[in-house]
């Protein structure tokens, strides 16, 4: 008889809907997958998928030798990939025990904050494009471009840019390279000035991004938030600070910190981080010298130039042995980490004296930040929770390696 | 006074004293093998204790060596951020038996790295609110990186073990 009595569940008579926000939705920014409860255009729950482009870095990096790799740490945030590159360059000095001349940091220090600006400036303007503001967007792309010039002076390449060696870098910073750095340090803060006029205060842009996606700093550093998300939180932990590596000492710059952790602190912590960086590569160009040596002293590692490789008995059997993978790599554990543009990105490398990784493992922030992103959804709409993802700065590439 | 490396090797070693089976300096990181059975009342110990204070789970991640009678382990990296002090814990188990107790409950951050854990090498971790795989699909049988699959096609001749500097 039972089929016969209506029983009035509330909850079950509500008509949630299921809305799937990606793999491929364009206002994701990559490829990942959340499954959204929905009830109207609130967000009672969310499910994240990703995966989507995994590739197997780890296993991939088991077969590459050391000077290999950094095609690979390319492909993880590939909005700033010189970061990347620098930090496991510096994990294999680590390993080895290398010391670098002083030069060879501080040209480092110029590219990795030219790539933190290129990073932070994507993120920032996203944001603007996600609450519906495409101008800033544009504008500040040309200097992406210009940023993306200098890269191109130095290594060759742009986006994916497997940038200096083992060492230091493959070749000394052209004039070129130095004239488009001095040119871009003039040049963008006068840019990044009106790109702020544009958002800072934007009272359309205020009203979208207070109080959106909000996180506390002890939820945050339970969820393993790193960089600027942490910081918007109020947890002032930078690697460059607190671990400082390839001379990030010598350099007087502030941790910009906020206090509510919602998508608002995150803009303003990457704006107010791109200003230290213009004042790290101020100091950085000023305090590097124009010449002098580019790389380690190093030959068992560092390639020598092709030209002594014909006429060099030593450079000859140097060169066989780094190409051929005979030189001694101490057997040991070592992790470095960097500032990447996301927070602390991480290298747990072990290596058994073979001539690539016997294991290598990536901690990307991305991957474990991300895992926060449901909670700080839930409850809120779906236009916000646009805008907390694309503040969140989630690249597909360090998600899912 | 900022907590001293040495400091917290003493706390360990006098509250577990037997099951810590082995402390070595790697580098710049403190690194302190123990039982598994024992892991999760070491880091909630680190977790909780006043002095302590490892409030931050760095990362952690499987591996795998093949030739030792435990083959499987997982590495544990914990920070203290007020003092700056980095560890690092490594269990080991074996292959048949690879059931480790879940941090979910003191690190929510380390829900994926657990079951990234598990998609790459099988270890299962008990208590875990979602054991499935994260990036490969639920359909695999098999865990890739074990050292027994082979990256590229295993009846390749010109990539073996002796390209690679090994025996």
């Amino acid at each position: 008889m039972e089929e016969n009595i209506i029983v009035i569940d509330k909850e079950k008579e509500r008509e949630y809907s299921y809305l799937n926000l990606g793999p491929t939705h364009p206002a994701t920014h990559g490829i990942f997958q959340n499954v959204l409860k929905m009830d109207g255009e609130k967000i009672i729950d969310a499910v994240s998928t990703v995966g989507y482009i995994h590739r197997a870095f780890e296993k991939i990096a088991e077969r590459k030798p050391y000077y290999q790799l950094t095609t690979l740490t390319d492909r993880l945030n590939y909005c700033s990939s010189p970061i990347n590159n620098m930090g496991w360059h510096m994990t294999v000095e680590k390993l080895i025990g290398a010391q670098l001349p002083k030069r060879v940091e501080y040209m480092r220090i110029i590219v990795m904050e030219l790539s933190r600006i290129a990073d932070h400036l994507i993120c920032n303007s996203i944001i603007a494009v996600d609450s519906g503001a495409l101008t800033g967007y544009f504008y500040v792309f040309e200097q992406r471009e210009k940023i993306y010039e200098i890269f191109e002076e130095i290594c060759g390449s742009r986006l994916t840019t497997n940038i200096g060696r083992i060492g230091g870098f493959e070749r000394d910073f052209p004039e070129a390279a130095w004239k488009k750095i001095d040119a871009f340090i003039i040049e963008y803060p006068k840019v990044l000035k009106e790109f702020e006029k544009l958002l800072n205060r934007n009272r359309i842009f205020l009203d979208r991004c207070i109080g959106t996606g909000p996180i506390t700093a002890e939820k945050a550093l339970s969820y393993g938030f790193t960089g600027p998300n942490l910081r918007a939180a109020g947890v002032d932990y930078d690697v460059r600070v607190m671990n400082p590596y390839s001379s990030y000492e010598d350099f007087d710059f502030k941790v910009p910190v906020g206090t509510n952790g919602d998508t608002y602190d995150r803009y303003m912590v990457r704006s107010q981080e791109m200003w230290e960086s213009i004042s790290i590569l101020k100091q950085a160009v000023a305090k590097c010298p124009r010449t002098g040596p580019y790389h380690a002293d190093i030959p068992e590692f560092y390639l020598p130039p092709k030209n002594d490789v014909y006429h060099n008995m030593e450079a000859l059997i140097y060169h066989f042995k780094i190409v051929m993978g005979e030189t001694e790599v101490p057997i040991g554990e070592v992790y470095h980490s960097i500032e990447a543009g996301n927070g602390e990105l991480g290298f747990y490398l072990v290596s058994d004296g073979g001539r690539t990784p016997y294991r290598l493992h990536f901690r990307r922030p991305c991957f474990i930040y991300y895992q926060a992103y449901p909670d700080m959804i839930r409850n809120g709409f779906l236009s916000d929770a646009i805008l907390t993802m694309s503040s969140m700065n989630v690249i597909a590439g360090e998600l899912d390696a | 006074m900022a907590l001293a490396i040495e400091r917290v090797t003493e706390r360990i070693k006098e509250t577990f004293g037997e099951d810590i089976l082995d402390v070595t300096m790697n580098y710049d990181i403190m690194t302190y093998t123990l039982k598994r059975e024992r892991i999760i009342e070491v880091i909630q110990f680190l977790f909780d204790d006043a002095e302590m204070r490892f409030k931050f789970l760095t990362t952690m991640c499987g591996i795998h060596f093949p030739n030792e009678k435990n083959q499987l382990g997982v590495i544990y990296q914990l920070h203290n951020m007020v003092d700056n002090v980095r560890i690092r814990l490594k269990i080991f188990f074996p292959l048949e038996d690879p059931v480790v107790p879940t941090l979910t409950n003191i690190y929510p951050c380390s829900n994926w790295m657990e079951r990234e854990a598990f998609d790459f090498f099988g270890i299962k971790f008990s208590g875990h609110p979602k054991m499935t795989r994260i990036y490969n699909v639920d359909e695999m049988d098999y865990h890739p990186l074990r050292k027994e699959y082979a990256l590229e096609d295993a009846t390749r001749e010109d990539k073996d073990d002796s390209m690679f500097g090994r025996a």
